[in-house]
């Protein structure tokens, strides 16, 4: 059992993630972030890593990505730098980025390196499901990864299930079909789809992502699910020159 | 058909539909429709009657004689730059409207590199009534203006992709994420063989009437429909695919794929993308690509913004792979003069890109009896600003 599927088992409400890109706003500022973020209480993480070609993310994400690489993060030096994260680290931790990173690196050597540094999960949003299935799950399996599929209200149910099959850790719901950074959907349909997918009584926790910026819909949002992510919002407050000392009261802002 | 597309969207190991879960519902409706509905006899009669009446189809197969003494041998010239809006593109534009049309989507979204897809779909947006939004790379608004301008005129909205190298590859990201933004009412019409699985394969068969034709024609001027040789230029690779297309299994006709060299294969400066590409996951679909060792796409550089891409289709990637066609590039000097010389000797000023595929010719070698095909893909009149500038007219 991982870290991810620990936490899934003794907590199951208003847990919050935080999303930030390895290597913004400095290249080496990733560990330091990770370190500030579970001393002011983060659940777990989503370190990004940069991609040039982001097209499931908004301008504040694209932008922290364009840092990000033109600082010199790439994946060789993403591992170099959490080779001893667990030494100071212990909440779970996702990596979260685009398939033609890890395709280069190897997806076998990725998930080994991943494992070793102490990750526990991975999100992938163009990996497709019959890819990850036929080709790459064995790798995951052995090396105690949980993949993270995302869900719209547009997948289907018959989808939704082969998903959940799938998942071992949590499903990553979005509130709408959208890019990162926009803002969550609280129209009136919305709730239905939530309803719906609670009746399907899947095996697997839900965690509510895209759009989570405040205490307002992270709590809308913990409504619905067992928790939520919190990504552009944070990535915002990392220009900040002081952002290390200002972590500790935004996470209190959202979670209080 | 032995090099077109398997079961699972895949062209040996390239191709498939890498795209995330936004998108899904989308791709996957296509998937399962794609082939029905263009198969459908009333589809048919509907394109057909729109390729004919509207485009102005069958293009002519010229035998460019000048051309044919200059390079001794037989060369046509497939008139894809008659076509209404003067390129291939229209013949995607019309098969995927007419698509988006039956599908009931009312909201139309492309991406442009020299502006001729965005073009043709803005002009089959008007042509139906369906609102259009085409995304446009900044730097290739300035540098293919009068496209933008005929877009507009045709009453579609033009949004500038400013992120990254601000050309072709960073307004098919734009374009992407719309579609993510728009899950239910709006198709995308991607404008070359590129893209998650479907599109490659229904751009090809959109496209493929380019060598379904040029077989007739060739029959009737040569008296036998395959030529020794096929060449096109290679942006994404749509028009190089419709004119591949029914010669693909015609194993003796030698396929020529034309990219973009820019400056140079090895200035820093190209679009070169099977010289300088390996395998990777570009724009929905496993390919070759232009990227860092870490798998970060490489900003492509060629005059020719319809060529300016760090891709190819996943299908010519297979083609390359295994030999079944051979993939070479022009720089932007070569293509111009090409250019330049095609307009002296035939009268006929083609598109930058075209003039890749032309000046390939100064490197064959030919036997007498040969017959060559060679797409014009599109005319030049959005390149004159470029042509002037370089020659100093
Ligand atoms: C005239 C012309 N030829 C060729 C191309 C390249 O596209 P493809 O490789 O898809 O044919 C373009 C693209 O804009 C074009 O306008």
């Amino acid at each position: 059992m991982n870290r991810l599927q620990n936490l899934f088992k003794n907590k199951t409400n208003s847990l919050l993630s935080i999303y930030f890109t390895a290597g913004y706003p400095e290249l080496d500022s990733t560990v330091a972030i990770a370190e500030a973020l579970e001393k002011s209480g983060a659940d777990f993480l989503e370190i990004g890593f940069p991609y040039s070609d982001p097209v499931a993310d908004g301008p504040t994400i694209q932008h922290s990505s364009e840092i990000a690489l033109e600082n010199g993060m790439t994946l060789h030096v993403l591992f170099e730098q959490l080779k001893d994260l667990r030494k100071t680290v212990s909440i779970p931790i996702l990596l979260m980025g685009y398939v033609n990173p890890i395709v280069q690196y190897g997806v076998e050597n990725f998930c080994k390196k991943a494992a070793e540094v102490g990750v526990d999960g991975v999100i992938v949003p163009d990996l497709p499901m019959y890819e990850y299935e036929a080709l790459y799950s064995k790798y995951f399996i052995d090396n105690d990864l949980s993949n993270i599929f995302l869900v719209t209200p547009q997948t289907t149910e018959d989808r939704i299930r082969k998903i959940d099959e799938l998942s071992n850790s949590f499903i990553y719901l979005l509130s709408s079909s959208s890019i990162t950074g926009g803002s969550l959907d609280v129209s009136s349909g919305i709730e239905d789809y939530y309803k719906r997918i609670k009746a399907m009584q899947l095996k697997n926790p839900m965690i509510i992502g895209f759009g989570i910026s405040n205490k307002t819909n992270f709590d809308k949002a913990c409504e619905y699910a067992n928790g939520a992510i919190v990504g552009s919002a944070f990535v915002k407050l990392l220009k900040d020159e002081d952002y290390l000392n200002k972590i500790p009261a935004f996470i209190k802002s959202i979670k209080s | 058909m032995k090099y077109g597309v398997n079961d699972l969207g895949y062209y040996g190991d390239f191709g498939g539909a890498y795209i995330p879960e936004m998108l899904y519902p989308n791709v996957e409706e296509l998937r399962q429709q794609y082939l029905t509905i263009i198969e459908d006899p009333a589809f048919k009669a509907e394109f057909d009657d729109l390729m004919k009446n509207y485009v102005g189809r069958p293009s002519p197969l010229y035998h460019a004689k000048r051309y044919s003494e200059k390079y001794g041998a037989n060369i046509f010239f497939k008139r894809e730059d008659l076509n209404h809006t003067g390129s291939h593109k229209i013949n995607n534009a019309i098969g995927q409207i007419l698509l988006a049309k039956r599908l009931g989507k009312h909201r139309i979204i492309a991406e442009t590199g020299a502006g001729q897809h965005g073009v043709a779909t803005a002009t089959v947006c008007a042509l139906m009534g369906i609102e259009c939004i085409i995304y446009m790379g900044e730097i290739d608004m300035q540098r293919q203006a009068p496209n933008v301008s005929r877009m507009k005129m045709l009453g579609a909205k033009v949004i500038p992709a400013t992120s990254g190298s601000k050309t072709l590859k960073d307004a098919t990201n734009e374009a992407l994420r719309d579609w993510i933004a728009n899950p239910v009412d709006t198709h995308y019409i991607i404008g070359s063989v590129v893209g998650p699985y479907p599109y490659p394969d229904m751009v090809a068969r959109f496209q493929s009437i380019i060598s379904s034709e040029t077989k007739k024609q060739l029959l009737e001027k040569t008296g036998n429909e395959l030529p020794q040789y096929v060449m096109a230029c290679v942006g994404g690779g749509s028009n190089a695919m419709g004119m591949f297309y029914h010669f693909l299994d015609d194993e003796d006709v030698k396929l020529v794929a034309v990219e973009a060299a820019g400056k140079g294969v090895d200035s820093g400066h190209s679009a070169a993308t099977t010289f300088l590409g390996r395998e990777g996951v570009l724009h929905g679909s496993r390919t070759i690509l232009m990227q860092t060792d870490d798998g970060q796409v490489i900003e492509p550089y060629s005059i020719s913004a319809g060529l300016d891409y760090p891709g190819i289709g996943p299908q010519h990637a297979y083609l390359y792979k295994i030999n079944r066609a051979k993939y070479v590039s022009i720089t932007d000097d070569e293509a111009l003069q090409a250019g330049l010389l095609c307009s002296q000797l035939e009268g006929i000023i083609p598109a930058i890109e075209t003039a890749h595929a032309l000046a390939y010719l100064e490197k064959m070698q030919f036997k007498k009896d040969d017959n060559v095909v060679i797409c014009i893909s599109g005319r030049g009149d959005k390149d004159l600003d470029t042509y002037i500038k370089y020659f100093g007219f």
